[in-house]
């Protein structure tokens, strides 16, 4: 056996063994042809033990070499040794005389060794996550967005400085607007931690948010889209809803017909809808998902039910819309067609059809309700409605319409 | 309709900042308006480049996540132009990654700061950009 291989974990053996058979040290040394201070210094781990000491050693004590050299914590040294790696320190060379004199404080330092590398690796798992996670990505983006603005509205309102009494009421809204934001934001956090990122597309966005998503992902080619396990439940929902209509919607106007339809007519609902027998609405989705216009649906208070983009027709994400687009003017003239040109504040100019169709679910004696349907066309030239996209980010100044002063100049 | 308190013109130096959330525009325009400088506001990445070259503003602070053009992209595209790039651009975003960062610093951006901000910070950087 080499020298080098021979555990100082020996000694502690070898002394065991001679204690057990009640030897003196000076007998033992002088039997095996070593002074009986070596030997104490080899029995107190202080020396390594020669291959042929340690033969005779075993040979006086009865006991194959093995026995001696074989380390009884080896799997210990050896986890301890690795933990050790890239620590400094001289002392951390004497693991086993560590591991055989402190076995209990070495598996301590063991376990809380391992334990601090799987808190490594967690880490280092979240840290990926944030990374990659497009769902957890976007509920911490939510979150520190609501804090940086409460955090710097807070600070305005707080500062030493004069506040004219309307820009306090303003930054009071705000912080109230992000407050309820960030706790929603920090609600829906919490869930999908708690869940171990499992839950899916629980983010802050609504269910309406996340079926647009959805939707736009896929190019709105909605007839055999796989409802996304990524969507919440609500979400789900109203996917399936949605899916519900646009496959009613090509059963009414069948594909071949549908590219037939439109050779003869253009974008027009009104004539489709004729040709079909179809309600309008039916022919609005029809074109909107079929030849990639912008759509923009509400009910009866004006609350946008649904918003597939166009470029250049800057939609609200929060808020209510401009009041000026032709969808409103539909909205309190039911079942009259609404044709406008509008132009947008960036100057893009976009063709609007709009129709709004009561629906009585309930008969005579329940209550009347509206959707409201704006078809948005690609550009197009003549005189135009001059229109915004929700008045806090408009950039005209003078528009008779203003509910609300604009940050913008 | 509140005013901003604008400080006089005697600095009059023009900022276009770029940032979809609306409230933290609010914040931020005001309280720069109020140190005089003029703020100019867009909440769509898709107008940002003709509006910098409508306004040539003196300084930019542009989010990184906006909708239609990332705040990465924009500050790419401006480098690449000539007349802005040495433009001082402040970026904000609300993913202080590392990798955020060394995009923008690769990109060539002036500035960089994580949300939530300090208020005091970004009126100290916008001085140390355009003076006063």
């Amino acid at each position: 056996m080499p020298a080098e291989t021979v555990s100082s974990l020996t000694g502690g053996r070898l002394r065991a063994r001679r204690v057990a058979l009640g030897l003196k040290q000076g007998d033992v040394a002088a039997r095996a042809g070593v002074s009986p201070s070596y030997l104490n210094l080899i029995e107190y781990n202080r020396r390594r033990v020669p291959a042929d000491v340690l033969a005779r050693l075993a040979q006086v004590l009865d006991q194959p070499v093995g026995s001696f050299a074989e380390a009884q914590h080896g799997a210990l040294i050896d986890d301890l040794r690795a933990l050790a790696i890239g620590w400094p320190g001289e002392g951390l060379l004497r693991v086993e005389e560590f591991a055989s004199r402190f076995p209990d404080w070495a598996q301590l330092v063991m376990d809380m060794g391992q334990r601090i590398k799987s808190l490594e690796a967690a880490i280092e798992a979240v840290n990926d996550r944030m990374s990659h996670d497009p769902h957890l990505s976007a509920n911490l983006h939510e979150v520190l967005s609501a804090v940086a603005s409460v955090r710097s509205t807070a600070a305005i309102l707080a500062g030493p400085d004069d506040i004219d009494a309307e820009w306090q009421v303003r930054f009071l809204r705000n912080l109230d607007q992000d407050s309820a934001r960030l706790a929603q934001g920090a609600d829906a956090l919490v869930r999908y931690l708690d869940s171990g990122g499992q839950i899916e597309a629980q983010g802050t966005a609504s269910p309406q948010e996340e079926v647009e998503a959805w939707a736009e992902a896929a190019d709105w080619h909605l007839a055999d889209l796989p409802i996304s396990p990524r969507l919440s439940s609500s979400a789900r929902q109203l996917a399936l809803s949605l899916q519900a209509e646009v496959r009613a919607d090509i059963v009414a106007i069948p594909d071949s017909a549908f590219g037939a339809a439109m050779a003869e007519f253009g974008p027009d609902p009104l004539a489709l809808a004729a040709r079909f027998s179809t309600p309008p609405i039916t022919a609005f989705r029809r074109i909107a998902f079929g030849a990639g216009a912008g759509l923009v649906m509400c009910d009866a208070s004006g609350t946008l039910t649904l918003r597939k983009r166009i470029d250049g027709f800057s939609l609200p994400r929060f808020g209510a819309a401009c009041p000026l687009w032709p969808l409103f003017s539909a909205l309190v003239q039911p079942m009259v067609p609404i044709q406008q040109i509008v132009e947008t504040p960036n100057l893009d100019r976009f063709l609007i059809r709009a129709f709004c169709q009561p629906h009585y679910p309930d008969g005579f004696a329940g209550p009347e309700l509206r959707q409201a349907v704006m078809l948005i066309l690609p550009p197009t030239s003549g005189s135009a409605r001059a229109i915004g996209s929700t008045c806090r980010v408009c950039l005209r100044a003078n528009c008779p319409a203003r509910r609300e002063p604009a940050i913008l100049s | 309709m509140p005013q901003y308190c604008v400080l006089g013109d005697m600095m009059a130096k023009q900022i276009l900042l770029i940032e979809d959330e609306v409230n933290i525009a609010e914040a931020i325009r005001f309280i720069l308006a109020r140190d005089g400088w003029q703020i100019d506001v867009l909440t769509d990445g898709a107008a940002a480049e003709a509006a910098i070259a409508r306004m040539r503003p003196d300084m930019l602070i542009l989010d990184l996540m906006l909708p239609g053009k990332t705040g990465l992209q924009i500050l790419t595209d401006l480098r690449a132009n000539p007349d802005f790039a040495t433009l001082p651009v402040l970026m904000l975003t609300a993913k202080g990654q590392g990798r955020d960062r060394d995009a923008a610093e690769r990109a060539g951006v002036s500035a960089f700061m994580t949300k939530p901000f300090d208020n005091n910070e970004i009126r100290a950087i916008v001085r140390g950009f355009l003076g006063g």
